[in-house]
């Protein structure tokens, strides 16, 4: 029983939950329950054991990571059930180094539950404020500073300070014009016009009217797009210019937003979705809607690009589009409205 | 002397000889494979009629001129009908927002028989011959950036595919044959849209095909792929798998030893 008397009582001075100046309970504390391994000798060293067993088994596991790491070649691959394929090599180093430090950290937490003293103890608190001597000191040093320093008597350099101060954030302000500048009309306009060729991407040969059947989608460039270097942003051209192309049987057209801006049923749009700028091709051909995967938004095509489903705010912007007199396609003119995401100043 | 004895044309008219016994060899051999492929046998059409008529003609109307149950079949070409029996997404087992591939119920005999009658009704795209859809020699980079540009968007990046509108999606084509692959892209199968020859040329249709064989090849030697479907079954996987082990460690770790 004393054995019981000395692990329920508090090494750090507090008992039974009992603040130790005023004697009131602080903190109700449930009765103190024994561990095996604090009774039984026995189920400490079987504790012991178990502790030691996950430390050698995480060394064992960083041998076997060396091991596999070296021996198991790094093409081989293993078919996992459930997840499936997977290169072998890359499961064995990972299963073995995630097993090494896992073992330690379980070994430790098993160590530390089972056999270290698990007695509740309170912590003394204490209170935050300095005390007076400490504070008192502090306030002089500052009354002595206020008045060595002038700052109170010599008003010339009190005043000159604070302007100072208050005129220094101005260059970083100043410094605020470099986020500019402004896009001007660049937001409105592609270097789409009047008589571009309209070409495939990514092969960019001319498009023949012709050559596009009923229910045909080509993903297009402007031909000029060639002709701006990449470091003169060509990638910004291409992401405002890109289109698409789709052809449907004229009596299946609604509406366009421009009249005869198609050429025998093929209407051309921007392929950047009004919403957030997504580019998207995911024209259902039966249903003539044009699917955003990025946030569901849906247009239909065949009437003027009216947004029919989702977050998108305003139609997919149509491109007039005619033929040369060899047959190839051509813009009538740029867009007429700006293509891509809203932006504050289009209203 | 046994030189000069030969026509100074000789070599030409051997030449000629040899060219037009080549030529009419060929035009015979290509007029005799000619049938089996495009125009069909008559006995093969009139075949291919009594199983349109016994097992497609209720909702594509008796001279599959489409009705309100399913569209004209005029000029769709054999390549639909190829595609569309021979990965068994027709017949539909029943009406359907979206034809999905299934065993298919009619054998290759059947199924050409019924091509070349749907072939018969007005001219459309054929089914590609084997040296149509052979990759060797395809542009693997240029098949990649087409598959990004054109078919990336509703087939997803890792050709998995992905969702469309109203309960529509674009299928897997991580089992696609270049065969059916090619017949998607010229005959636009459902809500997909058509690639004619013209516009992406037989040879960029090799390119993608190329490149989707290389993604099929693909494993994942990366890790566990989880789907390729992105950071969404990723992320799913991570909060259910990861946080539900710290969770379940964080207890062990807080609860009292016995």
């Amino acid at each position: 029983m004393n054995e019981l008397e000395h692990h329920s009582g508090d090494p750090y001075g507090a008992k039974d939950g009992k603040d130790l100046v005023s004697g009131i309970t602080v903190f109700p504390m449930e009765e103190h329950v024994m561990r095996r391994a604090d009774i039984d000798p026995k189920a400490a060293t079987r504790a012991e054991r178990q502790v030691a067993t996950m430390f050698t088994l995480a060394i064992l596991s960083v041998f076997a990571f060396v091991v596999s790491y070296v021996k198991i070649p790094n093409t081989k691959m293993i078919d996992v059930p459930i997840l499936g394929a997977a290169n072998a090599n890359h499961v064995a180093i990972g299963l073995f180094f995630g097993l090494a430090i896992l073992l330690i950290g379980v070994g430790a937490i098993h160590w530390a539950k089972k056999l270290m003293p698990d007695v509740e103890v309170i912590q003394e608190r204490h209170a935050l404020t300095s005390n007076d001597t400490e504070r008192e000191a502090v306030a002089s040093s500052f009354q002595r500073g206020k008045a060595e320093s002038g700052f109170a008597e010599r008003k010339l350099i009190r005043r000159t300070l604070l302007g100072a101060m208050a005129l220094f954030p101005i260059p970083l302000i100043v410094m605020l014009r470099d986020l500019g500048p402004m896009p001007g009309t660049r937001l409105r306009e592609t270097i789409w016009d009047k008589g571009i060729h309209l070409v495939t991407d990514v092969t960019y040969n001319k498009i023949k009217a012709s050559d596009i059947p009923i229910g045909g989608l080509v993903n297009a460039v402007p031909e000029n797009l060639l002709k701006i270097e990449e470091e003169d942003g060509n990638l910004n051209e291409r992401g405002k210019a890109s289109i698409i192309l789709v052809r449907m049987d004229p009596a299946e057209i609604v509406s366009q937003q421009g009249e005869a801006w198609d050429y025998q049923g093929i209407l051309a749009f921007s392929k950047i979705c009004t919403h957030v700028g997504c580019p998207i091709s995911l024209y259902q051909q039966r249903t003539h809607h044009l699917l955003c995967p990025c946030h569901q938004s849906t247009f239909d095509l065949s009437n003027s690009g009216n947004v029919v489903f989702g977050p998108a705010a305003r139609r997919m912007p149509q491109l007039a589009i005619t033929v040369d007199s060899e047959g190839y396609l051509i813009a009538q003119s740029g867009f007429k409205e700006p293509i891509g995401p809203s932006f504050w100043e289009r209203g | 002397m046994a030189l000069s004895r030969r026509h100074p044309a000789a070599l030409f008219a051997v030449l000629a000889v040899a060219l037009g016994t080549t030529g009419a060899a060929y035009a015979a051999i290509s007029t005799g494979t000619a049938p089996k492929t495009g125009a069909a046998s008559q006995t093969q059409v009139e075949e291919g009629k009594s199983l349109f008529l016994e097992g497609c003609s209720s909702c594509h109307g008796l001279a599959a001129q489409g009705s309100s149950d399913g569209p004209s079949l005029i000029g769709v070409g054999a390549a639909a009908v190829d595609f569309q029996v021979g990965t068994g997404r027709m017949p539909l087992a029943a009406p359907a927002i979206q034809a999905m591939p299934k065993t298919p119920v009619y054998n290759e005999e059947q199924i050409a028989a019924l091509a070349s009658y749907v072939a018969s009704l007005g001219p459309g795209p054929a089914i590609p011959t084997s040296e149509m859809v052979d990759t060797s020699g395809a542009d693997l980079a240029l098949g990649g950036e087409l598959f990004r540009t054109n078919c990336a968007q509703c087939h997803s990046v890792s050709a998995k595919g992905g969702a469309l509108s109203q309960g529509r999606a674009a299928p897997s084509l991580m089992n696609a044959q270049g065969k059916e692959i090619y017949e998607a892209m010229v005959t636009g199968p459902q809500s997909m849209p058509i690639f004619s020859d013209k516009i992406m040329t037989l040879q960029n249709k090799k390119d993608i095909i190329r490149y989707l064989q290389e993604l099929q090849k693909n494993q994942s030697p990366g890790g566990f792929s989880l789907g390729r479907l992105g950071p969404v079954t990723e992320g799913l996987f991570l909060f259910i798998a990861g946080l539900g082990a710290l969770i379940v460690a964080a207890i062990w770790i807080g609860a009292k030893a016995k």
